[in-house]
């Protein structure tokens, strides 16, 4: 398993076949969904059908569960049902403010104690679906040690802010940014939105690239043909690795020769640079290519 | 493989008193002549061949015992063998054994004249549907026999299946008894499977709904070959015959197969420029070939030949260049039909030339790899392509078996699971390919390499495959879905397999 989550690929908590199948489309973290890809007449059985699921087998790689909204009567019960199973995180939709972090963390550690699982095992990622959420993306990102990801749940957001969709997904462009720059700034993973148009990989590419030029390291996908799109975007090309080889590599040898002016191919070189350069090494190697 | 008290059972069968059991894909040793019998023909200048079938069948002297047969390249479409079958069953023939090329469920109108004993023995590829049940309840005299394309070619040349009658279903046919598969409105393209019947039947009877006046341009079968013609409305309905477009998957999982199947070709010496190369005709396969077709734009490589069944994607590649020629036993889409009709670089070529084990090199030879499907395989990689999973007939072993003893290197792409049973078993239910001619197992959760190939396993490591050992993937088939409980079977064999040597590699048991 590596450590990265370019992809958290939702599966539908009540589909069977496709809980079965979903860990081959090589996805960093599946995602088993209670909420939205679950019909009201269908909780309890997509509840109990993951929980047998992972009681009886673990997929290689993160492991979340999408649980429903506290605005919900299946919420409580979702958190009881996972925790035990020792998922990496529950994703929590609707997160609109840090009380509402605060309060999932208190029933974590309760199920938790109840279930002698140290505490802190289970981290939360932070579904941002409102207006009120952009808005508290940084409060919501800090308000508990378990928080290890926030990101923008598109369509809600939209019909929260009364904005159609368009094409190229203009209108949420100042929430994409808000969410990054507040993950960045609470040091957690920026997760990008779900691009439902998975019959234009062209476009979901774009969109993908221009995620990762907002700052976005992670991408929910929703279809198995998103997952190798989203890898081969976020991944660094063997370009760049050689390049940010040579980056360090000067970087070292000026630290060894106390040289005070550092250049690779007549460009000065700086310490961010340096920093993006590691950066880059380090997530080749986390996505399995060699450095 | 084969339990010495079946092989018992069989060698009590009048006929098969020698039969032996399957010992290698590569043991057995022909000896003898090829050349079965047939008798002389005269025909005066001036005869006419097209005579009623009701006049065909007095002139050629069919009685009861006797052995008709008929291709399968109209499929599911087929209408010959119904109006054949009840003519002769109107005269009060019994006891005929049917062989047919194959059979497909449209032969289920078939099934009254076996209920009455007008046949009684079935030697064939495939039996499905109805036929398959009759045969299954143990309604023949003798157990159906299951043969190879390859092998049912050797078994005519060698006199092995002696055809007293031959009704070949011709889209073309002329009044000197030329005929082809190409032209017409029931066109089905190469007729590789009628060849042998052709060349080697004491009687061949063209059956058409295509009859020219004038000599054809296009000959699959001579006039040297043909006795009779004979003319219906229809020889079958072109919606079975031959399909309009290509299917290819769009199923994630059998993507992911396919891309898989093609980066572990392209990872091996076998794929080279000038290539030859087999795929079947399913959406997997196609989808496989997508991936190669892409592999060989990068590195500039053309094969050098095709064989084995054609579809439009095999026609797409061919126009292009990327297959430089085409050896052609079957067709199975209006693309490759009209690619036979009108492309010199395309091939109709006959099943014994393409899988014949015992013919100085058949076309199967060539192959570089073969990229096949299976319904299930099993921890020694021995494939089943002709029951599924309750032993119920289902298949045929086709030209499964002589294109993986053929190629190089065989693939088996496979789902692991279709809906909750594994297809990786510890013993399939019906071995028909041997494991040894198996190479590499590709499914969705991984790839398995047979032992004896460690040259494959060594290319494809640090390509970033998921390869595992196939013992892995059977523990993770029975973790997914349980282990199922041992199938009971019938002592009583109503089937053998024969692998393409003519040695039984398996029965097929009363269901």
């Amino acid at each position: 398993m590596n450590s990265l989550y370019r992809t958290m690929f939702f599966v539908p908590g009540n589909a069977p076949g496709k809980i079965a199948k979903a860990e081959i489309y090589g996805a960093d973290c599946l995602i088993y969904d209670l909420e939205d890809a679950v019909s009201v007449n269908e909780k309890d059985a997509a509840r109990d059908l993951v929980s047998s699921f992972l009681s009886m087998y673990r997929p290689d790689c993160r492991i979340g569960i999408r649980i429903n909204g506290q605005d919900t009567p299946y919420y409580e019960e979702d958190v009881r049902a996972m925790v035990p199973l020792q998922p990496d995180f529950l994703r929590l939709p609707k997160s609109e403010t840090a009380e509402n972090i605060q309060q999932l963390d208190a029933l974590i550690t309760k199920v938790e104690q109840a279930n002698n699982i140290p505490v802190g095992t289970v981290k939360i990622a932070c579904s941002i679906e409102t207006a009120l959420g952009v808005y508290n993306a940084y409060q919501i990102a800090k308000a508990s040690p378990r928080v290890f990801a926030i990101g923008l749940g598109a369509e809600d957001f939209r019909t929260d802010m009364r904005m159609a969709r368009s094409e190229d997904a203009e209108e949420i462009l100042f929430a994409r940014n808000q969410i990054s720059l507040c993950a960045h700034a609470a040091k957690v993973i920026p997760m990008d939105y779900v691009n439902s148009n998975f019959k234009d990989p062209e476009g979901f590419k774009k969109d993908v690239a221009f995620g990762k030029m907002l700052g976005f390291t992670c991408k929910s996908v929703i279809h198995p043909t998103q997952i190798g799109l989203v890898h081969e975007v976020y991944t660094p090309t063997d370009k760049e690795i050689e390049h940010a080889k040579k980056v360090v590599a000067v970087y070292e040898e000026a630290m060894a020769n106390a040289s005070g002016v550092i250049a690779l191919d007549g460009k000065m070189i700086d310490m961010p640079i340096v920093t993006r350069a590691k950066d880059v090494l380090a997530y080749a190697k986390a996505a399995g290519k060699e450095i | 493989m084969v339990d010495e008290k079946y092989m018992e059972q069989i060698r009590k069968v009048p006929g098969w008193e020698t039969k032996q059991a399957f010992s290698g894909a590569y043991n057995a040793r022909p000896e003898g002549t090829r050349m079965a019998p047939r008798p002389v023909k005269f025909f005066r200048p001036g005869t006419d061949k097209v005579k009623s079938l009701d006049y065909i069948l007095d002139a050629i002297g069919l009685k009861d015992g006797m052995t008709i047969s008929f291709h399968h390249c109209l499929r599911n479409g087929d209408a010959v063998m119904l109006y054949v079958v009840d003519t002769i069953a109107k005269k009060g023939i019994k006891d005929l054994t049917l062989s047919a090329s194959s059979l497909s469920k449209v032969q289920d109108c078939l099934l009254p004249y076996f209920e009455s004993g007008v046949i009684t023995a079935v030697d064939t590829s495939g039996a499905r549907s109805k036929l398959g049940s009759f045969i299954q309840k143990g309604g023949l005299k003798k157990p159906a026999i299951f043969r190879t394309h390859g092998g049912r070619a050797r078994a005519i040349e060698t006199g092995e299946l002696h055809i007293d009658a031959s009704f070949i279903a011709a889209p073309a046919c002329d009044r000197f008894g030329n005929l082809n598969g190409v032209e017409g409105k029931s066109a089905c393209g190469s007729l590789g499977y009628a060849m042998p019947d052709a060349e080697y039947a004491d009687h061949v009877i063209a059956v058409t709904d295509g009859l020219s006046d004038t000599p054809l341009d296009y000959v699959s079968i001579p006039q040297t070959q043909v006795d009779y013609v004979t003319t219906v409305d229809s020889i079958g309905d072109p919606a079975g015959i031959a399909t309009g477009s290509i299917r290819v998957s769009k199923n994630p999982a059998e993507l992911l197969i396919s891309r898989y199947a093609a980066q572990v070709i392209a990872a091996t010496p076998y794929f080279h420029d000038n290539m030859v190369f087999q795929f079947g005709s399913g959406g997997m396969a196609i989808a496989t070939a997508g991936y190669i077709r892409q592999a060989m734009l990068e590195k500039n490589y053309t094969a050098a030949a095709g064989v084995g069944g054609v579809s439009g994607f095999h026609v797409q590649m061919l126009k292009e260049g990327l297959i430089k020629t085409f050896y052609d036993p079957q067709d199975f889409d209006l693309a490759a039909i009209d690619s036979l009709r009108t492309d010199i670089k395309h091939h109709e070529i006959s099943a014994s030339a393409y899988a014949n084990p015992f013919s100085a090199c058949p076309y199967v030879n060539m192959l570089d790899f073969t990229v096949l499907s299976a319904t299930e395989i099993d921890v020694d990689f021995n494939v089943n392509v002709l029951t599924d999973s309750y032993g119920k007939l289902l298949g045929a072993p086709g030209g499964h078996p002589d294109a993986a003893a053929g190629a190089q290197m065989t693939l088996i792409t496979m789902p692991l699971l279709r809906g909750r049973l594994p297809m990786l078993l510890d013993h399939v239910t019906t071995v028909v390919t041997p494991g040894e001619s198996v190479d590499v197992l590709v499914t969705e959760y991984g790839i398995a390499v047979n032992p004896r190939r460690t040259d494959i396993a060594e290319c494809l490591k640090g390509k970033g495959l998921p390869l595992t050992s196939i013992e892995a993937l059977r523990e993770k088939a029975v973790m997914l879905s349980g282990k199922a409980s041992p199938l009971e079977v019938s002592d009583k064999i109503c089937g053998v397999v024969e692998y393409r040597d003519g040695s039984i590699i398996d029965v097929i048991h009363e269901v």
